[in-house]
């Protein structure tokens, strides 16, 4: 078991190593946000809000014609969505560190 | 003169004639057929050579091979090498198909309808899902409480997980289909200020340079956004499907 933390402390020396000869590989950031710019990332965080409010009023419409409980379920469900998009929107835009570790 | 409508050149014509108008074989399943030929062509032609020291096209078939691999593996990890030929395909079928609607005589782009974008979408959620839950089994399902939930927001924040999951293949589909309709539509209108003002006597004859110029300048950025437009949805379903495969 503790194999795992010498190999991690490994890593991290060849890491620190790498960057003392400049052989480090610049930080890949897995969105590609490094080519958007702000216009796409405006653009972007609008069309996660309304995707997930569409999605969010299918899904209530949905329910009500299923369950001929118009217009409760589409109530409810568009603010889940409006939800869904804000937590979207978060995921986009919050700083890797705060978020939780794993993430 | 025919009508000014920047619309009109998304309506699906069929081709070919009489075959095509049995088939329903219009422009946007030719242009697709077009572009996968040409992703062939380009990788078998430019491998053919297999020089040490690549020349254009090799090199060229080199650099997109290495692009994407490197995409994969980094934003998805070691297990990216199994999804590498999806994102490839995708990738250059969306790149080709993106930058065709801008060569001139063709002027049709197959990605600016979303048909074809939620099509795509709902195949990478689909792939996405799969391969989630072959690899997780029904640990999957824990993906959608997220842990440190209060358990009395659990139901709440389960449901509103699933709409955000949900609402993936629906924000990729119109990222693309939107970025590359609104592109052809601008050119378009620039493109009719033009034949009106040119229309309207001397001084309208110069004046239509500048929307001319406007023209000239947005077709670069097109060019520009096809390409990025194309990565932004390889690199997205790369982040899928590394959620797929690490769960969160």
């Amino acid at each position: 078991m503790n194999d795992e933390r010498d190999e991690g402390s490994f890593d991290q020396r060849l890491n620190q190593a790498r960057e003392r000869q400049g052989l480090a590989e610049p930080a890949a950031t897995p969105t590609g946000e490094e080519v958007s710019s702000a216009w796409n990332l405006g653009a972007r965080i609008g069309v996660e809000l309304a995707a997930a409010l569409v999605v969010g009023g299918i899904i209530g419409y949905a329910l009500d014609r299923w369950l001929h409980t118009t217009p409760i379920f589409l109530l409810v469900f568009f603010v889940l969505g409006a939800a869904a998009g804000m937590l979207n929107v978060w995921r986009l835009i919050s700083p890797p560190s705060q978020r939780p570790p794993g993430k | 003169m025919a009508t000014l409508d920047p619309m009109e050149q998304f309506k699906l014509i069929p081709v070919f004639g009489n075959f095509g108008e049995q088939f329903h074989f219009s422009q946007a399943n030719l242009m697709m057929i077009v572009a996968s030929l040409l992703v062939l062509g380009l990788l078998r032609l430019g491998m053919a050579p297999k020089a040490v020291v690549p020349g254009r096209l090799q090199a060229l078939a080199e650099i997109s091979y290495q692009g994407v691999m490197s995409l994969a593996v980094e934003s998805i990890g070691p297990e990216g090498k199994r999804f590498f030929p999806f994102v490839f395909t995708l990738f250059f079928f969306i790149l080709f198909g993106n930058v065709l609607g801008l060569l001139p005589f063709i002027g049709y782009t197959f990605t600016s309808h979303i048909a074809v974008t939620f099509g795509l979408a709902i195949t990478v959620f689909a792939l996405a899902t799969i391969a989630a839950i072959y690899i997780h089994g029904l640990h999957f399902f824990s993906y959608f409480l997220p842990e440190g939930t209060p358990w009395v927001l659990a139901p709440l924040m389960v449901v509103i997980e699933i709409i955000s999951y949900l609402s993936r293949p629906l924000s990729l589909s119109i990222r693309l289909f939107a970025n590359m309709m609104a592109g052809h539509v601008m050119v378009d209108v620039f493109a009719y200020f033009v034949i009106l003002l040119g229309s309207a006597g001397a001084i309208g004859a110069v004046a239509a340079i500048f929307p001319m110029g406007i023209n000239v300048v947005m077709i670069g950025f097109e060019f520009a956004i096809a390409f990025l437009q194309a990565y932004i949805f390889a690199a997205l379903t790369c982040v899928y499907l590394h959620d797929a495969v690490h769960l969160h």
